[in-house]
């Protein structure tokens, strides 16, 4: 019964997603609804690491900066066309890239894992604010366009969608897995994976560059959607961005990441409309979050229905 | 009968503290035998030992004919060698079928799987239930691992170490926090186990009844060396043990 009601309610959100540009809103709204489900897909890919494999990474914007980069940099020297090419060549040198870094950082458990993820990602975003002459510095790149059939913010908003329900669902697929399981298991008790005759690191390697590639993909979603990329985006504070979206949202539920992404996006939105201290409000939600539900937003509600047995 | 596994003059210490010391002897494929000793005697350490999770300093460790030097905890698991911990060592947020169910796809080499949901795998799963029938856990295969007993949570870290078909079973005080009456439950319970899966089992115990109960042979550990081994009616005369143990009771029960 419950695993219906979950999926019922899974159809009416995409449902609802897809029809959303249908709906008499405005452009800005659509422009809106793609930033969250990119930002999703990103604290998902997040917490594939954290949540679930217990690795808190504080560098995963190097991956997300990396997919934008590429994108911002094909598309600007070789034209649109280059686009979604630029995407899949993103995820792809992730996977090198993400093994190759990964068998260093995976090498350091706990706080030391999370500094040295910290440490790559600023030496990344260091690379790219200094390398004026390649990629623009602090002024970033500016008019990254998608091919014309992808011109429009609804046709956009589409493309991104399709993209992120494919990437939703192969992370899915993945966390239900035994290979997700094994990741959990280690999460919970990694000295009994190990006489399980299972090599610890392997699984988190694996999950470290699986969780990359989709940090790339959203990075070059975001690019498009921009229409601009900033050095920024490799920055700590989008590191940390994503953290605080995915303990919002609840790391333990697999959708928590992702309505996390949608909840600070908003506040930022709206409340930013009306202050430029948005960051104080969203400061305080965090706070009152961490001390009154530590289970985050979905984990809270996953609590209560099974209180409630619904 | 054949050796499964052969201690050879093992030493290990740490810090300069010798806590196993020049340790032999030889284990028959198939034996029902016990390892006995006060606390700090070197019991766990010596599963630690054979399991490869800690190095020894001297001697030779052999399990199935080859030295176990240099292998590591995961490949001497996966050639055969399963065991339980003092405190339970259970995955605490899966279901008990989970917990099963991961060792079940760890010895079917399927764990690297990514594409196909756990419940799939109906081998594994079909395997997961067998075990928890055997160890009466089978109405209690949807609850979450924290959400058992303690006692129950002891028979599902065996369980766990079972469906990895081991050739050779290491169980550490698998009756540690159980009440006397669970505790005799379990003693029959591994000894059901030994049978039925055809194991080859050591186990650490403090309960001298229950051990002399099921053992047929008995090593006694004390200060990292070993005191005597033997059956359990010549552990009984052993002039040695009874001095230094057996008389007294005190020993027994501090845990």
């Amino acid at each position: 019964m419950k695993r219906l009601n979950n999926r019922v309610f899974l159809s009416i959100i995409i449902i609802v997603l897809f029809l959303l540009p249908f709906l008499k809103v405005s452009e800005y709204v659509v422009i809106l609804m793609n930033e969250i489900i990119v930002w999703g897909l990103f604290a998902l890919a997040f917490n594939l690491l954290f949540g679930v494999t217990g690795m808190l990474s504080f560098g995963q914007a190097l991956f997300y900066g990396f997919g934008a980069y590429v994108t911002g940099l094909l598309v600007a020297h070789f034209g649109a066309s280059w686009f979604i090419p630029s995407i899949l060549i993103g995820m792809v040198a992730v996977i090198v890239i993400g093994f190759l870094l990964g068998l260093i950082t995976i090498r350091l458990s706990g706080v030391y894992f999370t500094m040295l993820t910290l440490a790559f990602a600023q030496l990344g975003w260091e690379i790219v604010f200094k390398w004026y002459s390649f990629t623009g510095g602090d002024d970033g790149i500016q008019g990254i366009y998608p091919p014309d059939f992808l011109g429009t913010p609804k046709a956009y908003y589409y493309f991104s969608l399709v993209l992120v329900l494919v990437s939703v669902w192969i992370i899915k697929k993945f966390v239900e897995s035994p290979y997700g399981l094994t990741l959990k298991c280690l999460r919970q008790n990694a000295i009994r994976v190990s006489f399980l005759g299972r090599k610890v690191r392997n699984y988190q390697l694996g999950v470290y560059v699986v969780s990359g590639i989709f940090s790339s993909l959203a990075g070059s979603l975001m690019a498009g959607i921009n229409g601009s990329i900033h050095p920024g985006m490799l920055n700590w504070t989008t590191s940390g961005e994503v953290i605080l979206m995915s303990v919002l949202g609840g790391i333990g539920q697999f959708f928590g990441p992702f309505l996390g992404a949608g909840v600070i996006v908003l506040i930022e939105d709206i409340i930013g409309a009306y202050t430029e201290y948005w960051s104080f409000i969203i400061g305080i939600i965090m706070l009152l979050i961490v001390l009154l539900f530590p289970k985050g937003v979905l984990g809270e509600f996953s609590k209560l229905r099974r209180r409630l047995k619904i | 009968m054949e050796k499964i596994l052969e201690l050879k003059g093992v030493s290990k210490s740490f810090d300069g503290f010798l806590v196993i010391d020049d340790v032999s002897f030889s284990v028959a494929e198939g034996e029902l035998s016990a390892i006995i000793g006060p606390n700090g005697a070197g019991k766990s350490t010596l599963f630690n030992l054979i399991t490869g999770y800690y190095e020894f300093d001297k001697g030779e460790i052999v399990y199935a004919g080859e030295s176990i030097e240099g292998k590591g905890t995961e490949r001497i698991v996966q050639e055969g060698v399963g065991r339980s911990f003092q405190v339970s060592s259970i995955f605490q947020e899966e279901t008990v079928l989970d917990n099963i169910r991961i060792a079940c796809l760890a010895r079917k080499n399927q764990t690297r799987n990514f594409a196909r949901p756990v419940e799939k795998f109906g081998n594994a799963t079909e395997e997961s239930y067998r075990i928890l029938e055997s160890l009466g856990l089978k109405d209690q295969a949807g609850r979450y691992a924290y959400e058992l007993a303690h006692g129950d949570q002891k028979l599902l870290d065996i369980g766990i170490a079972l469906a990895l078909e081991p050739r050779l079973l290491l169980l550490d005080e698998p009756t540690a926090g159980m009440s006397p009456e669970e505790r005799i439950q379990t003693t029959h319970l591994i000894q059901k186990l030994w049978e039925e899966y055809n194991l080859t089992l050591i186990f650490i115990e403090h309960d001298m009844d229950l051990v002399f109960e099921i053992a047929q042979w008995i090593r006694v550990l004390h200060q990292g060396t070993l005191l005597a081994e033997g059956k359990p009616e010549e552990i009984r005369k052993n002039a040695d043990v009874i001095g230094a143990y057996l008389g007294e009771d005190d020993v027994w029960e501090t845990y």
